[in-house]
């Protein structure tokens, strides 16, 4: 995530943009010229804006323009293009202290400080990524569709290539769907600075003699290499219609993640009797993960109001169990305008190797991770969509979001002075979305 | 009590699903609610992607309605 030079970046960034650009000239045209509501003839265009931020942490913008290009006798290509922006602190993993604590940057290069009885973060993360979708779908003989697809995204330091494929079948004159769906993704790894070895200490160039020497010990540290993530999931599906108003979804996934399955920005803290810092170890999380989860959704009309409610369970061999609920409600207000409240809640158990910080003169454990994001926690999300339909079919709203994440201590028992500090700090965030379609 | 929850909602998930073998067809000049773009399962394609992306970085899941893994080394 470290983002320094950005040459292929910047060429995809810029080869994006001139597709934006083109399409909006086109729209111009399309406006000027006719009163068709799409404005290429036989596709549909969806387009958001999305803006994250976090309390003194990530600031994050997004923008998707998706197409959908009806080819008659019921085909369709999908094209998906998303690009993103991120600025802003992100948690180390290292625990506050009383004082200020110096940390090296993960280039290796520089450092920065964190004040006495603050959460550390890195602040020099910035990144942009570029993400490519495309599908195509079609009837394969009655009753059956197929689609397949593939999906790029590229970030500076970070490159994911997939494939996917899916096969549905309806029974019951299309009032049950049965669907298998199988995707692979390889993804290379190589940040800044190089991968560290696995529980190496952060090195400080105020230990070393000349900056000769401090270099051969940082490099000693780290990988020469890039490391690589292979991904491979199957979803199985049922969907039913169980009355006029009333659709339901049915989902159980299996996904199997093998190769570097750990973050290369984050440490531990080894902390004595005392609860003070003796050094910061890279992290280390182990080379296979199996997620499984089932996911079951169901749509209702009620009286002119939509609701969609969904949960999830997803468990895995880490065993990071978690629990989702979400819940929309779309009512009709005024003219063609409709209002969408949203609420949003996540629960996860800490990974079995989670540990908020390491224990001086305890042996070390074979993986050990103190990323709060795979540790003990609740999050919630409210929030509400208002949006219209306008001239021509096309749809337009803006949702606004809160999100907040509430990481737990699971058990840990805090020696000394991590007792009067704020460890399990929570994580807020503002989401506000601009939506456009066409 | 993992296990539990897992019996359960397998548990619930096909009785609904046995209950819909019992259920009388909707037919086609019925579905005129269903074909509905509110009543489809991805109504809001864009919002969920743009949701699943910002919890696949800040939380320890993924996936579930669609496929969970890949895509990016997001923080």
């Amino acid at each position: 995530m470290q983002l320094s030079k950005t040459g292929s970046i910047s060429a995809a960034l810029a080869a994006a943009t001139c597709t934006l650009l083109s399409a909006n000239a086109i729209a111009a045209d399309s406006n000027t010229n006719s009163q068709a509501s799409s404005l290429i003839e036989g596709w549909q265009f969806n387009s958001a804006l999305l803006y994250y931020g976090e309390t003194d942490r990530v600031k994050a913008a997004e923008a998707i323009l998706s197409a959908r290009g009806d080819f008659g006798d019921d085909k369709f290509l999908n094209l998906n293009l998303v690009l993103d922006s991120l600025t802003g602190a992100s948690a180390t993993g290292a625990v506050a202290q009383p004082g200020a604590q110096t940390f090296t940057r993960p280039s290796g290069a520089g450092s920065y400080t964190t004040a006495a009885g603050a959460t550390p973060l890195d602040d020099t993360f910035r990144d942009t990524r570029v993400q490519l979708d495309a599908s195509w779908e079609q009837p394969l003989t009655s009753n059956y569709r197929g689609t397949v697809g593939g999906h790029f995204s590229k970030e500076y330091d970070y490159l994911s290539l997939g494939i996917n494929g899916n096969i549905s079948r309806d029974f019951n004159h299309k009032n049950t769907t049965l669907s298998v769906g199988t995707a692979l993704s390889h993804d290379s790894i190589n940040p800044e600075g190089g991968i560290p070895s696995a529980f190496t200490p952060m090195l400080f160039r105020s230990n070393f003699a000349s900056e000769g020497a401090y270099q051969q010990a940082f490099d000693g540290s780290r990988r020469t290499d890039s490391d690589t993530k292979t991904t491979a999931e199957l979803l199985f599906g049922v969907t039913q219609v169980l009355n006029p108003n009333w659709l339901m979804q049915l989902n159980y996934s299996i996904a199997k993640a093998d190769g570097y399955l750990s973050d290369p920005f984050k440490v531990l803290s080894v902390v004595n009797s005392n609860g003070i810092t003796q050094q910061n170890l890279y992290e280390q999380r182990p080379d296979s993960r199996t997620k499984q989860s089932l996911y079951w959704q169901n749509k209702w009309h009620l009286s002119g109001s939509y609701l969609d409610l969904s949960y999830r369970y997803m468990w895995d061999d880490w065993s990071l169990n978690s629990h989702t609920a979400d819940a929309r409600w779309r009512f009709p207000v005024a003219g063609n305008w409709y209002i969408e409240p949203h609420a949003r809640y996540y629960t996860q158990d800490e990974a079995e190797f989670y540990q908020p910080f390491l224990s001086e003169g305890m042996p070390l454990p074979a993986f050990a991770s103190a990323d709060y994001r795979i540790g003990q926690m609740d999050a919630y999300t409210l929030g509400a969509k208002v949006g219209t339909v306008l001239d021509g079919g096309h749809d337009f709203a803006v949702r606004l979001e809160y999100y907040q994440q509430n990481p737990n201590n699971p058990g840990v028992e805090l020696p000394g002075a991590l007792k009067d500090l704020e460890l399990f700090g929570d994580v807020k965030a503002v989401m506000l979305q601009v939506s456009y379609s066409f | 009590m993992n296990n539990k929850i897992r019996i359960l909602i397998t548990t619930l998930a096909l009785s609904q699903l046995a209950a819909c073998a019992s259920l009388d067809t909707v037919k086609p000049w019925q579905r005129g609610t269903l074909a509905k773009k509110e009543m489809q399962l991805n109504s809001a394609g864009l919002d969920n992607a743009l949701d699943d992306h910002i919890y696949f970085s800040k939380e320890g899941s993924s996936g579930g309605r669609s496929f969970a893994g890949g895509g990016c080394g997001c923080n």
